[in-house]
């Protein structure tokens, strides 16, 4: 496939994205911020993003594992991570954890499992399109490409 | 890897050009502190700040905010989250007012009822934005800070 083949699927794939709610323009906002001085601006921040977030499912999935849920401990873990979805504009992972803060205000730990669920899913969903986005980029730049600024009109 | 022009950041330093006095020049003797515990808002305001030549230092929450402020140093601009462990942006802002601080703090806050924003301003903010934070939020923060002298 040639370079301009794969900056148009790239294009495609990257406005699917959008299309879907996966991602929202907070997401452009972190693309604005890489420049030739910090080129690997957006994959550090994902990558921060992944990892923190992983780390809090896993500690979220423990407190609901405990005898006694502690909501108050959930919660927090939850506002964590809607922060670190918005500011990277993971935006329907960001909507599952206000869910999920809405029934950890009422105690409840079935909906809140539930809620958990949701989140992992929609958490393994823009990991999964993000790390094909950026192995995208990185086949564009090994063909001796550039990547192409995203211009979307909503 | 080369990235087009970024048409969104050029527009903004052009804007900031024009203003008296011109910002970008102003900007470059500004200095920040960004107060917030979730590390990857540190990562992004930092970036966002340096972006505009905005000498910058992160701190995790609100005591660590005050603590840096006793040991003697001070800034043009406070970015100060809401929500934080140890001493959350509130009671961080009113503490700094009331040792006499006067630095533009700027309430950069997730949450949204009115009632939570208004005690925010209350504590003695200059300006309040929603998070995330974008590069438009903070050049209308920025037009607002003074240099002195």
């Amino acid at each position: 496939m040639e370079v301009g083949q794969m900056q148009s699927r790239l294009a495609d794939y990257t406005k699917s994205l959008f299309m879907e709610g996966i991602l929202d323009a907070q997401f452009l906002q972190l693309q604005q911020l890489q420049d030739e001085s910090n080129p690997d601006f957006v994959v550090e921040v994902v990558s921060l993003f992944f990892d923190d977030s992983e780390k809090l499912l896993n500690d979220i999935a423990r407190a609901l594992d405990q005898q006694c849920v502690d909501f108050k401990k959930i919660d927090a873990h939850v506002h964590q991570l809607k922060g670190s979805s918005s500011s990277v504009g993971a935006q329907r992972v960001k909507n599952a954890c206000v869910a999920f803060r809405n029934f950890c205000e009422e105690q409840n730990a079935e909906e809140s499992r539930r809620c958990l669920q949701q989140v992992k899913q929609e958490y393994y969903l823009v990991k999964n399109k993000l790390e094909t986005l950026f192995t995208l980029e990185q086949q564009i730049v090994a063909a001796g490409g550039s990547v192409p600024m995203i211009e979307l009109s909503f | 890897m080369l990235k087009s022009k970024n048409g969104m950041k050029d527009g903004l330093l052009n804007s900031v050009k024009a203003g008296p006095p011109a910002l970008l020049e102003l900007s470059s003797k500004i200095t920040a502190l960004v107060v917030d515990d979730n590390t990857l808002n540190q990562t992004i305001h930092h970036r966002l700040l340096d972006n505009l030549g905005i000498q910058n230092q992160v701190v995790g929450n609100g005591k660590e905010a005050v603590d840096v402020h006793c040991s003697g140093k001070n800034f043009d601009l406070i970015l100060m989250d809401m929500d934080m462990p140890v001493m959350n942006g509130i009671e961080a802002t009113r503490k700094l007012r009331t040792m006499g601080i006067r630095s533009l703090i700027a309430g950069v806050s997730a949450r949204s009822t009115e009632k939570e924003k208004q005690e925010f301003i209350e504590a003695g903010l200059d300006d309040y934005q929603e998070k995330p934070l974008t590069t438009t939020k903070l050049a209308s923060i920025l037009h607002k800070v003074k240099k002195d002298g």
